[in-house]
């Protein structure tokens, strides 16, 4: 992917102090590009503050060290621009599928009828045709997550962030749902920030991968990803794609074994 | 029949009760002074409730909870909202919230009879600072344990703070708030019952203290019966409603 980078991290660092405890420094020093369009994966293993990366640029939590840039605007808290799909759905439980997807569109001050037509759009574009009413409770994991992927997108940001977002899914459930963003994308190019410690689903998605480090977090490497069309899951079975997973997975695994060093 | 069996079942044991009070004095168990029989407090209800003492009491008892409840029910689901929100208001409120809140209300009534008087503010506002902590604390928690990415989400969906609180943070601490609604249903009849004893000249309270100061032990039994069927008959209507609000939760 090509083009002017539409997100820039320039020297970022978080750090908290927890409730007993000294400073922990989650993030550091992390400078990164993501350019229009791109799909840019951020894979890592857990503890490794990959998820705080994607909330500062979110600005759901606060920045202190470094830069955030967003269109050269630094971030200043939450904004419809930026849409969030959280591991846990994040539905509102007690609104309809419908109400959910609306509750975005209520204060872009479009007619009534507008609104809905719109709000049925996204419905069927994730395939809820006929669940418009069915409360949250009432559904799969998986269409769960559909309904806020269609919640995040009906409001149109121009990006997309994802945290481990098929994390809470059963195997099958995860694969078709690759499939449906990949498709979802092919219609409305957006760019996107993943969050994810699934290799697999990292190659199989994403332009780039950026690859963190175990505590504190940093961008260890870089790893384009040129595996030409996403067609189906047939790509999965290329030597290009094992050896994306097996290069990614190197630089990964001993990341993993420090962090679970680290936190004994 | 299984349905006619289980309500069966359900009532029995006030039937047992109904039976044992009916039983205990005729049998010499307890002195029918102390305890007139069953049956002898209902026709002492039914001849209040023909002379219309039972309901104008009733309605006057009832108008005071309701005033006072309502009172609370804002003041605490605002505050405690507000609270739970806006750290600068938590940080003026928690100490006061926290020191009022062990302290037992009743010990206010001899305040707000010098202040009040004898007429309906004094139970009312009794009644507001009693059940006002309980509404407050129920929605504070309920707003601060409400689950962060429901919040991010709507913020990220270009709503404005004030109203993610009042259209996603309160709707979603519903339970806890509704919780809360209910300890304090129960507070403010205790509350409206002893304030009235104390310091009326009319109400359920009153009247029973009056009775009983005249020896008019079955028809005391009787508002005592009569509170009770309120409280209960209010505890359900209450439970109906949270059922009907919490119906999402599938």
């Amino acid at each position: 992917m090509s083009g002017a980078a539409q997100i820039v991290f320039e020297g970022v660092g978080h750090s908290y102090v927890p409730p007993r405890g000294r400073r922990v420094q989650a993030l550091l020093d992390i400078s990164l590009q993501i350019a229009h369009g791109e799909f840019m994966a951020l894979l890592g293993p857990s503890g490794c503050g990959k998820s705080t990366l994607l909330y500062l640029l979110g600005g759901f939590v606060r920045l202190t060290q470094g830069a955030i840039l967003v269109d050269g605007r630094p971030v200043s808290g939450p904004g419809p621009d930026r849409g969030v799909v959280f591991q846990s759905f994040a539905l509102f439980p007690w609104k309809t599928v419908r109400q959910n997807i609306r509750y975005g569109l209520e204060r872009l001050g479009l007619p009534r009828a507008e609104q809905e037509e719109r709000a049925q759009h996204f419905i069927d574009m994730v395939h809820l045709t006929g669940f418009e009413n069915s409360y949250p409770s009432q559904l799969s994991g998986g269409m769960r997550q559909r309904v806020a992927i269609a919640r995040t997108l009906a409001v149109r940001p121009a990006i997309l962030l994802m945290d481990e977002p098929f994390g809470a899914l059963d195997a099958q459930t995860r694969e078709i749902m690759h499939e449906e963003l990949l498709a979802i994308m092919r219609a409305q190019r957006m760019t996107t920030l993943f969050v994810t410690h699934d290799v697999r689903e990292a190659v199989y998605l994403a332009d780039r991968v950026a690859v963190m480090s175990a505590r504190p977090g940093r961008i260890k490497e870089v790893v384009p990803i040129a595996l030409g069309e996403r067609t189906g899951p047939e790509v999965m079975k290329s030597p290009a794609f094992a050896d994306y997973v097996e290069q990614l997975w190197n630089l990964v695994k001993t990341e993993a074994a420090q962090a679970v060093a680290g936190s004994r | 029949m299984r349905n006619i069996a289980g309500g069966v079942l359900r009532w029995l044991p006030l039937l047992l009760l109904a039976a044992a009070w009916e039983a205990a004095p005729r049998l010499g168990l307890v002195s029918p002074s102390l305890l007139p029989p069953f049956s002898r407090a209902l026709a002492a209800f039914w001849q209040l409730a023909r002379d219309g003492d039972l309901f104008l009491n009733a309605a006057q008892s009832l108008w005071r909870l309701a005033a006072g409840l309502a009172l609370a029910v804002v003041g605490g689901i605002g505050l405690g909202a507000l609270m739970a929100w806006y750290r600068p208001v938590d940080i003026v409120a928690a100490p006061l919230v926290r020191s009022l809140y062990p302290m037992p209300k009743s010990a206010l009534i001899p305040v707000l009879l010098l202040w009040f008087g004898l007429g309906d503010a004094s139970k009312i506002a009794l009644i507001f600072l009693g059940c006002l902590l309980p509404v407050l604390m129920s929605t504070y928690n309920g707003v601060r344990g409400v689950e962060i990415t429901l919040i991010w989400s709507a913020r990220s969906l270009g709503r404005s703070p004030l109203a993610v609180l009042f259209g996603i943070a309160l709707p979603a601490a519903m339970p806890d708030i509704l919780a809360g609604l209910r300890t304090a249903l129960a507070l403010s009849f205790v509350l409206l019952v002893s304030s009235e004893f104390l310091m009326a000249k009319d109400g359920l309270g009153y009247l029973i203290s009056f009775l009983g100061d005249g020896g008019a032990y079955p028809a005391m039994f009787a508002t005592v019966l009569a509170v009770a069927l309120l409280g209960f008959a209010a505890d359900r209507a209450f439970l109906l409603l949270t059922r009907r609000m919490l119906a999402w939760r599938g």
